[in-house]
Parts: C-alpha cells; sequence; structure tokens
C-alpha cells in the first residue's frame, strides 16, 4: 500500500516535469526558428536601435522594412521597425507619409505591381492597427519598376522587396 | 487609320487577272500542325517594264519584301534565288511563259512572279501565284498606286496568298504594341507585325506599362503613372483622347473583352487585387473574380464566353479559368512554381503563359483543359509576356537571351524564334493586335 503511494506521488512529480521538459524544447525550437524567416539582407539593415532612442531621431524614410520573397507578411523585424515609425508619426502629428511597395524584378511584371500593393497595404494596416490615422498613410506600389540594386543576386534581391517610406 | 484612308486611295485597281479561280476549295496548309512541313517557295526578282536602273531596284526591293514577308510566316522555305534556272529579264512570267519542270527540278512546290513597272511616282505590279506540280496559276492580281505604298501593296499580295493556302486573313494587317524605355521612361511603342515603322505613341514621361488593342485596333488601354499613381488610360487612336480609371490602389492589366467595347483589368480600391468588367470608357460594369489575395492579368477565350486569369488563392501564383455565365472557376496549371502572363490563342484551343523555373522565365503553351503544358523557349534567362498574332500561328513574346530584352517572334510551337526589331532601350510587355489594317 505504501509502496503504491509513492508510486503514484513520484508519478505525479515526474510526469509533470516530463511535460515541462517537452514544452521548454518546444519553446527551445521555435525561439530558434524565429529569426529564420527574416530576410537575408538582415546584414543591411540597421541594428535595431536601442529603445530608449527619443523616436524624434528616427528617420522614417532611411528604414525600409523587408519582405521575403512572393510574401506580403510582416516580419518581426518589419513589425519592429513599424513600430518605430508609429511612434515617429505619433510624435509628428501634422506628417502624412506615402508608402511605397517594391518587388525583386523576379516574377512577371503585372503580378509584381500587384504583390507590391499587397505590401504597401500590410504595413498601412498595421500602422493603422497601432494607431495612426488611415488619412495620414497613402500607398502606391511600383512592382519591380524601381529596383534599389541591380545584380542577379538573393542580397540584391532582398533590398529591392522592400517598403519604403516617403515623408509627404 | 490615316495610312488605311490613303491607300484606299492611292491603290486604284486591284484585278484578278484572267478567269477567276476558286482558290478556297481546299486549304494547303493544316493550319493545326503548320510548322511540320515548310512549303518550298520561290520568288524570284520580278521582270521589269522599262528596265531602268531605278526600277529595277524597287523592283528587287519589292521582290525582297515579297519574300521576307512570306518567310515571316513560319510556313514556307524560301529556295536560294541562286539555284534558279530562271531570267526574269528574259523569261516570261504568265503561266503560257513558265517553264514549271524548271521549277519542280528546283524542288519548288509553289512560285511567285512579279511583273513591274515604275513611271515617275507610280507603280504598277502583277502579281501571280503558281502551283507548280499542277502546272496553273492559282491568284492573278494587278496593283497600281505610288511607290510610297510599295509596302502595303506587296502585303496585299502576300494576304492573298495566305488566305489560299491556309482559308484564313493572316498577319499582314496587324501591328504590335510594345514597352520600351529608350527614352529613360518606359513608354508605349507600335510598329507593324514585322517590327517596321517602329514609332513611340505615349510621351508620359512616367512609367507607362500593359498596352492592349480592341478588337477593332481603334482603341489602346494600358496603365501609366503619368498622374502619380498606377491609373488606367483608355485612349482613342484616331482622335487621341484618353478616358482614365483613377481609383485607389492599382488599376493595371486591362484586356478588352473580344468584338465589344468592353475591357477586363484589375482594380484593387476595396482592398484587395480584384478583376472587374468595364465598360470602353472605364465605367465599372461588375467585379468578375471574388477572392482574397492576387487576382490579375485575364485574358479572354476568343468567344468572349471565359477569362483566364492569374491568382494567388492556392498560395502561389497559378492560373485559374472563369466561365462567366456559370461563375464556375477552374485551375488551369499545377506544374511549375509561378505561372503567369495567360494570353488566350485566338482559335481558342490554347493558352500560352509564362513559367517560372529554376530562376529563369520561360513560355510554355497548355490546351484550355489543362491538358498537354509544352515548353517553348529554352534560351536563358527571362522569355516573358506572350502574344498571340491575330491567326494564332505565331507568339511575340520578350526576352533578354542576348542581353537586354527585345521583341521576339517565334511559331505557335517555338520554332523559328527571331529577334522583330532592334530598338534603344529595353523592349517589354508585347501585344499583338488583330488585323485593322489593308485588309
Amino acid at each position: 500500500m505504501q509502496k503504491k503511494t509513492w508510486l503514484i506521488i513520484a508519478l505525479m512529480l515526474v510526469i509533470p516535469g516530463l511535460l515541462f521538459t517537452v514544452g521548454c524544447q518546444k519553446k527551445a525550437v521555435s525561439q530558434a526558428k524565429a529569426p529564420a524567416p527574416a530576410p537575408a539582407p538582415v546584414e543591411q539593415e540597421p541594428a535595431p536601435k536601442p529603445v530608449e532612442k527619443p523616436p524624434s531621431d528616427w528617420n522614417i524614410s532611411q528604414n525600409n522594412i523587408y519582405f521575403e520573397f512572393d510574401k506580403s507578411t510582416l516580419t518581426p523585424m518589419a513589425q519592429d521597425t513599424l513600430m518605430r515609425h508609429a511612434a515617429w508619426l505619433r510624435e509628428n502629428t501634422s506628417a502624412t507619409v506615402t508608402i511605397e511597395g517594391h518587388c525583386d524584378e523576379r516574377g512577371t511584371n503585372e503580378y509584381n505591381l500587384a504583390l507590391g500593393d499587397r505590401r504597401a497595404d500590410s504595413a498601412k494596416a498595421f500602422l493603422v492597427d497601432l494607431g495612426i490615422a488611415s488619412s495620414r498613410l497613402t500607398t502606391i506600389s511600383y512592382g519591380e519598376e524601381r529596383p534599389l540594386c541591380m545584380e542577379q543576386t538573393e542580397e540584391c534581391w532582398a533590398k529591392n522587396r522592400r517598403g519604403h517610406f516617403v515623408v509627404n | 487609320m490615316r495610312r488605311r484612308i490613303k491607300l484606299y486611295i492611292l491603290i486604284m485597281s486591284v484585278t484578278l487577272l484572267g478567269p477567276s479561280l476558286s482558290w478556297a476549295e481546299y486549304d494547303v496548309i493544316d493550319i493545326t500542325k503548320p510548322f511540320l512541313r515548310k512549303i518550298p517557295l520561290a520568288v524570284p526578282l520580278f521582270k521589269n517594264a522599262v528596265g531602268s536602273g531605278e526600277e529595277k531596284q524597287s523592283s528587287q526591293e519589292a521582290a525582297d519584301f515579297l519574300s521576307d514577308s512570306l518567310d515571316f510566316t513560319g510556313y514556307f522555305k524560301l529556295l536560294d534565288r541562286g539555284a534558279f534556272l530562271f531570267d526574269p529579264e528574259t523569261n516570261g512570267v504568265t503561266e503560257t511563259d513558265l517553264n514549271f519542270q524548271n521549277w519542280t527540278v528546283v524542288g519548288a512546290e509553289l512560285l511567285v512572279t512579279g511583273y513591274y513597272r515604275l513611271t515617275g511616282d507610280d507603280i504598277t505590279i502583277e502579281l501571280r501565284l503558281f502551283d507548280t506540280f499542277k502546272a496553273r496559276r492559282v491568284l492573278g492580281k494587278k496593283y497600281t498606286g505610288k511607290v510610297a505604298n510599295q509596302r502595303d501593296i506587296i502585303l496585299r499580295f502576300c494576304t492573298e496568298v495566305i488566305k489560299y493556302l491556309t482559308g484564313g486573313e493572316g498577319i499582314f494587317g496587324s501591328e504590335i504594341a510594345f514597352v520600351s524605355n529608350g527614352t529613360g521612361n518606359k513608354e508605349i511603342y507600335i510598329s507593324a507585325f514585322d517590327g517596321y515603322n517602329p514609332r513611340r505613341l505615349t510621351t508620359n514621361n512616367a512609367i507607362t506599362l500593359f498596352p492592349a488593342w480592341s478588337s477593332d485596333g481603334k482603341w489602346l488601354a494600358f496603365t501609366s503613372y503619368k498622374a502619380g499613381n498606377p491609373d488606367l488610360y483608355i485612349r482613342d487612336l484616331a482622335k487621341a483622347q484618353e478616358s482614365k480609371v483613377s481609383k485607389q490602389g492599382i488599376n493595371i492589366t486591362p484586356a478588352w473583352a473580344p468584338g465589344k467595347f468592353e475591357l477586363a483589368a484589375t482594380l484593387s480600391f476595396s482592398g484587395d487585387q480584384e478583376i472587374y468588367l468595364l465598360t470602353g470608357s472605364g465605367k465599372i460594369i461588375k467585379r468578375l473574380t471574388k477572392s482574397r489575395g492576387i487576382d490579375v492579368t485575364p485574358t479572354w477565350s476568343p468567344d468572349g464566353k471565359k477569362i483566364a486569369f492569374v491568382s494567388n488563392r492556392s498560395g502561389n501564383a497559378q492560373i485559374y479559368i472563369k466561365d462567366l455565365a456559370t461563375g464556375r472557376v477552374n485551375r488551369l496549371t499545377y506544374e511549375g512554381q509561378k505561372n503567369t502572363q495567360p494570353s488566350w490563342s485566338p482559335r481558342g484551343d490554347k493558352i500560352a503563359y509564362t513559367s517560372q523555373m529554376d530562376g529563369e522565365h520561360h513560355i510554355f503553351t497548355i490546351g484550355t483543359d489543362g491538358q498537354n503544358p509544352v515548353q517553348l523557349t529554352y534560351e536563358p534567362r527571362d522569355n516573358e509576356s506572350p502574344s498571340w498574332s491575330p491567326d494564332g500561328s505565331l507568339i511575340v513574346f520578350s526576352s533578354d537571351r542576348e542581353g537586354p530584352n527585345r521583341i521576339y517572334v517565334m511559331t505557335a510551337f517555338g520554332t523559328d524564334q527571331r529577334r522583330l526589331l532592334v530598338l534603344a532601350g529595353e523592349q517589354t510587355n508585347p501585344k499583338w493586335s488583330m488585323n485593322h489594317q489593308n485588309n
């Protein structure tokens, strides 16, 4: 009887322990994976600035966001940049911004013009969700018509898959 | 348009020589597989009436242009004049003067002869087409006009030849619109079917893309950033007047409904890229697609009952067909990561498109039932924007195989790939018109 009780107690301790371990592992895996979808141009992007830096020093037009190939969803890095854009827009209440959606040259130009439109729209939607008035934000797609970088390399393509912000 | 009117005035007479022949009694060329065997054709120099140096030069230009134009179709194997047992100066050009054995022995199955007279600015050309094995004339035409209209006269005869052989109108009355950035901005240009006389249509000084011809050739729709946004313009070519579709977002990829003053185009004012049916003046009639994500690049079936278009509803860009009466949508392409730029053949049976593969783009055709995708281009790197000739025998496309993007033409089976023209800058987005000149 006593033996059985001990066994139950032991199991009660061990099983949640195992579950916890599994849970940790999962978390570790997802943490390891999280930065992976970030596009290659990470090195080209300015390192994330310290949070304490005042938004007034933030230059919205010099901080592009970047997209994965054939995607218009926002990467964690892009979301981080957009949060800084939002902070800047909150401080500069009279500023209006044009969001340009761009693509790399792979794919055909009709489709890319539509893809650039979706990219600009998803950046705008994110800023609106952060409380920026939609009337302050206009979008325009340039598709693959205005590449920044002309080489046939992934590094170059990644630079071209961008959302660019112009203060009007 | 102006050209056509002038042509009617200047070509005073087009006479069928001798008794009329029933020239559509059989189609010599099987248009479903015409390029399996090219017909050996001889086009010797024309016989000259006066014999002046000026006349000889003009006459040779006419014979060479006739030869080149028929060669352009891909139907013929043009025989080398050096092998001919024939002297146009001394031999005659009618069936009674011709020794058909002289032609069959060099392999010619068809023969075109010409009798050419130049008087001042006026020309008279008699042109005859012979079936050398049957030893008979199958076509005979006499044209008079101004030497400045020699090209149009020769093309009218070429159209008769193609009509006799295929029963169709051919391509010689068609034009090609395309985008060129030679001025530093992408603008729309138009040339004849063979690249002759390329001229700039737009002076927008801004990105201008996606030309689209109406069936009658009187209207050209396109997208331009000239007012800042990618807006749709619908231009009356004769009056040079435009109407504009300028909604928030993109206003792109127009495609005219066959035989109608209506067009389909992608607009994104709703927050989603959807295809709409518009009147020829740009008013929305109705929405044609309803699917979250990108729907773009419509192309009409020749009967106007269906559209093919590009959608990423499956996760990547593929081509779909929508039956406009039933609303039913079927996915057409399954092979390849991204398939875009569909172009429905005027014969109705095939759709040409661009497939992205291993970092390159290549042009394919596929049956409208989704069967038998066939790769037509292999030259690296990017072969894009296929558009069919009005008779469905040829495809125009852009390629960077020689460096910059240029316009090329090939047969519907991928044979006879050749560059159409050379211009400053790069040329993209070609669109072949229906026949709307001369014919």
